[in-house]
Formats: structure tokens, sequence, C-alpha cells
């Protein structure tokens, strides 16, 4: 016996998961969960895909239809997936390495195509599940064991990647910050177009263990006093944002979407019967 | 101030001692003990449910009275 929410929509056979002592992707997954619940969603009309990496393994826990595909692809596979039935609430479920670096070209492109997938990203910032390579969105200067002497790369802002490649919601919520994370979730999900949820995880493991950011409580207690939120962000300079987690919802606009472009164009040539 | 309607409840087994409930809980009613999550002072719950929405094992939760 779990919690209500537990024995809903997870596999407990499945539990207790693989993720670390502390690791954020619990509290996320979580998340997931809550956000369809809240909305009264018809689980048999829920699918969670994922790609490979921590986060992915989601995909294995959640009590839905699942699939766990291959590394950099899950938007690929949830796009074939919407478009043999557009019915669907499909969810991706990746992270930062899955979505940003090998699958960077899949997450742009659907965000092109506005297609309606809400993408969860659990960014934990680092490759987790291989040692703590640097990801996309690995802060610059911070280090991974592929960055010895510090990351020179500059990294990723994952909403505004989604934003400029033509998504149509796009947010960031926390590990620490709960009810903001789930109504971000919901907001993605009621989106009639590609949504983009950046969750900022905690790797305690890895990219805290290496760069000295302490333990998982210490992690969450740094993104509950360093976050700040969207529309305060937008008055704020460059200056007094150093070192901040800008939060909330960054971008939501309204432009067609991508499988009911495509039913009309089967109605329009009349193929399809 | 135990809250009337909703129960605290642990799943040790489940729990990996990462202490976020502990470290969130706003009147200090969990404790770890011997590395696994436990109700220190039940009387003290105020069902807030910081816990519960922040354990990443699922290992803490609050259920209506009744429920199990």
């Amino acid at each position: 016996m779990a919690s209500r929410l537990i024995d809903e929509y997870f596999r407990q056979s499945k539990l207790p998961h693989i993720w670390c002592p502390g690791c954020g992707h619990g509290i996320l997954m979580r998340d997931v969960a809550q956000a369809i619940d809240n909305l009264g969603l018809d689980k048999h009309k829920v699918v969670i895909v994922s790609g490979i990496g921590c986060s992915s393994r989601a995909a294995g826990y959640m009590d839905f239809d699942t699939i766990h595909t291959t590394h950099g692809r899950a938007i690929a596979f949830a796009t074939g997936i919407k478009l043999a039935k557009p019915e669907l609430n499909v969810i991706v479920i990746t992270g930062d390495g899955d979505a940003a670096a090998i699958g960077g070209n899949h997450l742009i492109h659907a965000c092109r195509r506005n297609i309606d997938l809400t993408v969860v990203v659990f960014n934990n910032n680092i490759y987790g599940m291989t040692g703590g390579q640097y990801s996309p969105t690995t802060p610059t200067g911070d280090f991974g064991t592929t960055a010895p002497y510090g990351n020179i790369d500059l990294s990723f802002d994952l909403p505004a990647l989604a934003q400029a490649a033509g998504a149509t919601y796009t947010g960031r919520g926390t590990a620490f910050h709960v009810p903001q994370t789930v109504k971000l979730i919901e907001n993605g999900i009621k989106n009639k177009g590609l949504s983009l949820i950046d969750c900022v995880s905690v790797c305690p493991t890895y990219y805290g263990r290496k760069n000295k950011k302490g333990s998982a409580v210490d992690m969450m207690k740094w993104q509950r006093d360093n976050a700040v939120d969207a529309k305060k962000a937008a008055s704020m300079s460059e200056e007094e944002l150093k070192g901040k987690l800008v939060i909330g919802e960054m971008y939501h606009r309204e432009k067609p979407e991508y499988t009911a472009e495509y039913q009309k164009l089967i109605e329009k040539v009349g193929g399809a019967k | 101030m135990a809250s009337p309607t909703k129960k605290l409840c642990v799943k040790p087994e489940w729990c990996k001692g990462c202490g976020i409930c502990v470290a969130f809980c706003p009147t200090e009613t969990l404790e770890l003990k011997n590395g696994k999550i436990s109700i220190a002072k039940p009387e003290s719950c105020v069902a807030c449910g910081m816990c519960e929405m922040r354990c990443p094992d699922y290992a803490v939760y609050l259920t209506e009275e009744g429920d199990n």
C-alpha cells in the first residue's frame, strides 16, 4: 500500500526505483502523475514515451501505456504515436542530454512543427547514468568527468531554445517547487501544440558531488533560495539575475498544430480512406 | 496539533534515507532512524504534505482517516 496517487499511476512491483538517494527525478515523476490526476485524464488515453538516461527510467515505473525508446529518439517515436492516434495525450519524459544533445534535432523539429506533445525534461545538468559527463545544460565553469578543469561551453536555455524553434508553451520548474511544476506540466498537457517544461532536478551523486553542491537537501535549498519567477525576472537586470534560476511560465502562444494540419490535408486530398 | 482527518504514513522499505522530508517538515515531526524514515512526533504533524510532495521515493504520505 502506498498513497492513492502512487497506487493509481505507478507499477508498484517496480518500486522502489533505482534512482540514487535524494535524486530529484522521483519528485518530478510524481509531479507528472499529479498533473495527469489533476486534469482528470483517462489513463488509457495517456502515453508516456522516454529515451535513454536516468530520466528515461520513468517509463518503466509509470502505469500507463509506456515506451522506453532509443537514445535521443523519444520525440521521434512520440511523433509517430501522436500522428497515428491524435486523440492520445502523448507525454515525453527525457533528460537534458537525451533531449538537447543526442536528440537535439528531433527536439527542434518537433517544436518547429508544433506537434501536440508535452516534453518534460528531467534536467539534472549532467549525464548521470554514464558517470557524470558534462551535458548541454551543465553551467559554464562547472565540472564533470569529461570537464576536469571546468566546462568552457555555454549552456542551453531549454525553454528559450524550444520557443525559438517554434514551441507554443514553455516553462521551467524545479524539484523543490512542486505545486508550480505540477501546474506547468498541466498547462503543457492542455496546450494544443508542442510544450516543453524544463524541470531542474537535483543530482547529488554526480553533478552535486563533482561541483561541491552538498547533499540533496542542500541542492533543494539552493533551488528554494535562488529561484526567481519569470514575471519578476522580466524587470530585473542581467547583473541582478546572475546566479539565479528563472522559473515559471516563459511563453504561451497559439499556432496551427501539426496533427490537425495533417488531418486537414488528408481531407483535402481525399486520401487514407 | 495532529490533523483531525489526515493520517501520516511511512513506508520505510522504500526509503533511501536522503533526509529531504526531515529537512522540509516545518514541525520536526519526522526523523531518520538507522537511515530510514520514522515518525518522531506524530502529534506535531499538521498534515501540510510537504514531505509527501518532495519524497523522491514515495516513502511518506498522508491518507484520509479510514483509508489505509
